[in-house]
C-alpha cells in the first residue's frame, strides 16, 4: 500500500454475533426466557453463509470460527492493516428478516446495545450503523430516537432486498428520523427473503444470487428517485455497501432516458435521475467489479461523472481482494485520498466531530 | 380561392447518408393481433366456448388491464394506429408502409407479446402457441417475404415445448424459438433444458424478449409503484436471466446454442460480465460444470439487440461499450410500433464507420440468423 | 425568410391545429386560444412527427403525492417517445437548456396588407376584409 495516503475511513466492517448466546445478556427477561426455551438461534442472513470463503477470507479468521467475531483481530486486520482511523461496522444479523416484529425489535436493540458494549466502548476507531427493525416503521423510529445522542452511530442499516422498494412511503417515518438526526442511510447487500432473489425466480447458485445484488441495488435507486426521497429528504445520504458501482452509468443514461418519456406520471421528479443520484447516492469501494485494465476503469470512473460518489472500504472480513490490494487498477492517487476521507467526511456528516 | 391547402407531407428526417443506404435487419419488430377471435380459426372448437366463457388466466390482478399502465395505449407511438383500424402492428400494410419500406428492411424478427407460455391452464397455453404460430405462418411470413417469425413454445411444459419446435423445423419462415422471460424459473434452470436441445441441434437461436407475468415481484427487491420504475426493472430481469443462462451452464451443455436478449440494450452487459468474473473467481467452487469465465459466454453465445439505445452525455461512451462487448454482439433493432421504439437513421447517435455500421445493421444478425 | 399565409383565421379552432409544408419543410400551426404558434414538424430527438403528437396540459408538483395540472392543451407531447414540449417557446421540459424544436413567428395579418407586397398570390382574390394567418419561414 502506497504510505503516502492518509490513513481513511473504512465504510464497511462486519463485526459478526457469536450467536443469539450473545445477546441474552442484552434482552429483557421476557425475550431472554423466550430465546432459552424456544430455542432461537442461528439468525445468521443466508445471503452471507460465513462458512464460505468468499464471505470471511482465510487469513482474516480461525480455521472453523465464524469470522468477524473478534475485536482484536479486526483492530490488526482492518484498522492497523489498512492504517484507517475510523470504520463503520454493518452487523449483518437476521434482524430485517423477522416476520414477528416485535421479537425483531428486541432483537435490533439489542444488536444495538451490544455492538456499543463489546466494540464501540473497547475501540475508539469505531462507529457503527444502527439496527432497526424496518419492518415496522414505528419500532424503527424509536430506535433510532434511542440511539441518536450517541455520536458514535452514524448510519441506519437496512438491507437491499426487503419487502418492497426502499423508495416506497413505509420507510418514510425511518427516513424522517434519520434526516433529524444527520444520520445517512446504508443500504447493505442482502435479502429478508420477502421476494424471489431475482424476479424471473429462485436461482440455483450463490453466484447468482450474490451477483444478483446489484440488479436489487438498481430497483432500489429507481424506487428512491421515482417516489420522490431524495425531494422529500434534500439533507439525507444513502449508501450504497457492497453493492458495486461499475454497473453506475449504464444505469443512469437507461434511467435518465425513461424519465424524460414518462415524466408526468411521477411530476415531482424535477431533475434527470442521474443528477438526483449523483448528489444524493454514493458506494463503498468493495467490490469493485473491475474492468479488465486501468484504462478501462479510468474510462468508467469518468462516465459515472463525479469524484464524490466512492467511499473507501474494506468489506473486511468478506474476501473481495487479496492481501493488501483493496485499490483497483485506475485510481490516481487524488482520487484515492477524496475516496479515503473527503467522500466519506462528506456522506456522515456525524463523522464530522471525530476528524476534527 | 384558398391559400396553401395545408396537404400532409411526409417531411424526410436529415438521415445520415451512409445509413440510409445500408440494408437493414431489424432484430424486433411487434406484430400484432387485430382481435383475440384472430386465432380461433388455429384452436379446436372446444377452446372456443372455452374463452368465452373462462378466458384466459395469468397471474396478474387485472382481467384486461397491464399491473402497470403503460405511458400510451397499446404501449404504442400514438402515430402508428392503423388508418384501417386495428391496434399497432396489427396491419401488414401499414407496417410496410411505416416500417419495412421506408427503412429500407431486408429482413424484420418479429416478436409477438402474447404468449400461451404464461397462461396457467395448461392445455390452453400449449394450443394457444400453437395456434399463434399457424397464425404468424399464414397471415405474415407468407404475405411478406422479409418477415421472420419466431416459434413462440410453451416452455413451462418442455415436451409440448419441443413438439412445436419439431413441428416447424426446418421451415425458414421462423428464424428463432421463443420463450417469455418472465418464467416460472429462471430460464437456465434445467426443466427447460430439453428446449434448448431441440433449438441447438436445429441451428436455431432462442429469443428472449421481455415478456410474460409469473407472479413473481417484478423487482427483486419487491412491488415497485410506478411504469417509470417497471419499464427499467424488466431490462434489469434480462440482466439476471443472462446470468442464470451462464451460471446454470446451459452453454456448456449446449455450445453451439445461441441466445438473444431483446429490448434490453447491451451496455449493461460489460458490468454484468466484470461483476461475475470477480465473484466466480471467489465462488468457483460451487460452479464447477463451469470450464470458462462467464464473461466468455457473454462474448460467445449471447447477443444483444441495441433497443432501447442509450444515449449518454458523450455518445462515444456507446463505443466503449461495444469495444468491450465485441462488435460482432449488437444486433440493431427498431421496436417497432413501441413508443420507445428507435429511428435507424437517428438511434446510436455516435460516429461508425461503414463496416461498423454493416455489421450492426444487419451482418451480425444475418450470421446469428443463418440468413441469405 | 419569408411569410407564407397558410390558413385563413378562424380556419384553425381553439386547441386545433394544422400541418402545412412550406419550402419543403412540414410545419404544425398551433391555435392556444386564439394565440397561433408554429413548430417544425420534426422532434429533436430522433426525427419523428412531433406536431402530431398530443396535446397536454403541464403536470408539476411541489412534493411527492402532489399533482398540479396547468398550462391545458399547451403542451405537446411527442408521438414516439414522449417528450414534452411548450408550444409557446418550442423548449422540450426535460431539457430546456439542450432541446428546443424550431418554432417559426406566426403573425394574423388583415387581408387587405396582404394584397400590398410580394406574398402569396392566391390570397388575392378572397375577400379583403379576411384575416389570415402567416408564417415566416
Amino acid at each position: 500500500m502506497n504510505m503516502a495516503l492518509p490513513g481513511g475511513i473504512d465504510c464497511d466492517v462486519h463485526p459478526a454475533l457469536p450467536g443469539m448466546q450473545a445477546l441474552l445478556p442484552y434482552l429483557d427477561a421476557y425475550w431472554q426466557e423466550q430465546v432459552t426455551v424456544r430455542g432461537i438461534d442461528g439468525l445468521d442472513l443466508a445471503s452471507f453463509p460465513l462458512q464460505m470463503e468468499a464471505h470471511g477470507r482465510r487469513d482474516w479468521r480461525e480455521p472453523g470460527g465464524k469470522p468477524g467475531t473478534s475485536l482484536e483481530r479486526l483492530q490488526r486486520d482492518a484498522l492497523d492493516g489498512f492504517g484507517s482511523r475510523l470504520a463503520i461496522c454493518n452487523p449483518l444479523y437476521g434482524v430485517l428478516a423477522i416476520y414477528n416484529e416485535h421479537f425483531a425489535a428486541a432483537v435490533a436493540r439489542a444488536m444495538n446495545d451490544w455492538i456499543t458494549a463489546e466494540w464501540l466502548d473497547r475501540e475508539p476507531r469505531l462507529r457503527a450503523s444502527i439496527t432497526v427493525a424496518a419492518q415496522n416503521a414505528e419500532h424503527a423510529v424509536d430506535e433510532i430516537e434511542r440511539r441518536a445522542g450517541d455520536a458514535r452511530f452514524v448510519q441506519v442499516l437496512l438491507l437491499a432486498q426487503d419487502e418492497a422498494p426502499l423508495g416506497n412511503r413505509r420507510y418514510w417515518p425511518i427516513y424522517a428520523a434519520a434526516e433529524r438526526h444527520g444520520l445517512s442511510i446504508g443500504v447493505h447487500a442482502g435479502s429478508t427473503f420477502r421476494h424471489a432473489t431475482t424476479s424471473n425466480g429462485w436461482p440455483s447458485y450463490h453466484l447468482e444470487d450474490y451477483a444478483a445484488h446489484s440488479q436489487a441495488f438498481q430497483s432500489n435507486l429507481l424506487s428512491l428517485v421515482h417516489e420522490g426521497v431524495f425531494n422529500k429528504f434534500p439533507a439525507l445520504k444513502f449508501v450504497l455497501i457492497e453493492s458495486g458501482f461499475t454497473w453506475l452509468p449504464a444505469f443512469m443514461w437507461r434511467a435518465n432516458k425513461t424519465w424524460r418519456g414518462v415524466r408526468a406520471e411521477v411530476p415531482w421528479v424535477d431533475r434527470a435521475p442521474g443528477e438526483l443520484i449523483r448528489d444524493h447516492v454514493r458506494f463503498t469501494l468493495q467490490p469493485t467489479d473491475s474492468p479488465p485494465t486501468g484504462e478501462d476503469m479510468e474510462r468508467l470512473l469518468e462516465q459515472i461523472g463525479s469524484d464524490d460518489m466512492l467511499l473507501f472500504s474494506t468489506d473486511y472480513p468478506h474476501w473481495q481482494f487479496d492481501g493488501q490490494n483493496v485499490w483497483p487498477a485506475g485510481f490516481s492517487d487524488a482520487l484515492k485520498r477524496r475516496v479515503l476521507v473527503d467522500n466519506p467526511r462528506n456522506a456522515y456528516p456525524r463523522l464530522k466531530e471525530a476528524l476534527q | 380561392m384558398t391559400p396553401e391547402d395545408g396537404r400532409t407531407v411526409v417531411a424526410e428526417a436529415p438521415a445520415s447518408a451512409s445509413r440510409s443506404k445500408l440494408k437493414l435487419i431489424d432484430c424486433d419488430v411487434h406484430h400484432a393481433l387485430r382481435s383475440s377471435k384472430d386465432l380461433l380459426p388455429y384452436m379446436a372448437s372446444r377452446w372456443h366456448a372455452h374463452l368465452k366463457e373462462f378466458g384466459r388466466r395469468r397471474p396478474v390482478p387485472f382481467t384486461a388491464a397491464s399491473p402497470y399502465p403503460k405511458t400510451a395505449p397499446a404501449l404504442s407511438r400514438t402515430d402508428s394506429w392503423p388508418p384501417n383500424g386495428g391496434p399497432p402492428g396489427s396491419d401488414l400494410a401499414f407496417m410496410q408502409e411505416q416500417l419495412l419500406d421506408p427503412y429500407n428492411i431486408e429482413y424484420a424478427m418479429l416478436h409477438l407479446l402474447m404468449s400461451g407460455m404464461d397462461e396457467r391452464n395448461q392445455d390452453l397455453g400449449n394450443a394457444t402457441c400453437s395456434a399463434i404460430n399457424d397464425w404468424q405462418y399464414e397471415h405474415w411470413t407468407q404475405k411478406d417475404k422479409r418477415l421472420k417469425a419466431a416459434i413462440v413454445v410453451p416452455g413451462e411444459d418442455p415436451p409440448a415445448a419441443v413438439r412445436e419446435i419439431e413441428r416447424w423445423a426446418g421451415n425458414p419462415d421462423f428464424a428463432q424459438v421463443s420463450l417469455v422471460t418472465h418464467a416460472i424459473e429462471p430460464l437456465g434452470r434445467r426443466r427447460y433444458w430439453p428446449i434448448y436441445e431441440a433449438a441447438a441441434a436445429l441451428g436455431l437461436p432462442i429469443g428472449l424478449h421481455s415478456s410474460g407475468n409469473n407472479g413473481h415481484a417484478v423487482t427483486s427487491a419487491g412491488w415497485c409503484s410506478y411504469y417509470v420504475e417497471e419499464q427499467h426493472n424488466v431490462a434489469l430481469s434480462q440482466q439476471n436471466l443472462a446470468i442464470s443462462l451462464v451460471c446454470e451452464g446451459v452453454f456448456e451443455r449446449f455450445p453451439a446454442l445461441k441466445a438473444v436478449i431483446i429490448e434490453a440494450g447491451f451496455v449493461w452487459v460489460p458490468s454484468v460480465a466484470w461483476r461475475l468474473d470477480q465473484h466466480w473467481g471467489r465462488m468457483r467452487g460451487e460452479v464447477p460444470h463451469l470450464s470458462k469465465k462467464p464473461s466468455e459466454y457473454f462474448r460467445q453465445n449471447i447477443w444483444y439487440t441495441s433497443q432501447p439505445s442509450d444515449e449518454p452525455e458523450k455518445p462515444e461512451y456507446l463505443r466503449q461499450s461495444l469495444d468491450w462487448l465485441g462488435w460482432d454482439r449488437l444486433l440493431f433493432a427498431t421496436d417497432y410500433p413501441h413508443w420507445d421504439m428507435d429511428n435507424p437513421e437517428q438511434a446510436l447517435k455516435f460516429r461508425m464507420s461503414e463496416a461498423e455500421q454493416r455489421r450492426v445493421f444487419a451482418e451480425n444478425a444475418r450470421a446469428v440468423y443463418g440468413l441469405a | 425568410m419569408a411569410r407564407h399565409v397558410v390558413a385563413a383565421a378562424g380556419e384553425i379552432l381553439s386547441g386545433g391545429r394544422k400541418l402545412v409544408t412550406i419550402r419543403g419543410r412540414e410545419i404544425g400551426i398551433f391555435n392556444l386560444g386564439g394565440e397561433y404558434f408554429a413548430l417544425l414538424n420534426r422532434c429533436p430527438h430522433q426525427g419523428a412527427a412531433l406536431c402530431k403528437g398530443t396535446l397536454i396540459g403541464l403536470a408539476t408538483s411541489r412534493e411527492p403525492g402532489h399533482f398540479e395540472l396547468t398550462r391545458r392543451g399547451e403542451m405537446l407531447k411527442c408521438p414516439w417517445h414522449g417528450w414534452e414540449y411548450d408550444i409557446r417557446t418550442g423548449q422540450s421540459w426535460c431539457d430546456p437548456n439542450d432541446t428546443k424544436v424550431r418554432a417559426y413567428p406566426v403573425t394574423v395579418e388583415h387581408g387587405e396588407t396582404l394584397v400590398k407586397g410580394p406574398f402569396v398570390a392566391e390570397t388575392f382574390q378572397v375577400a379583403v376584409e379576411q384575416d389570415y394567418i402567416v408564417v415566416e419561414v
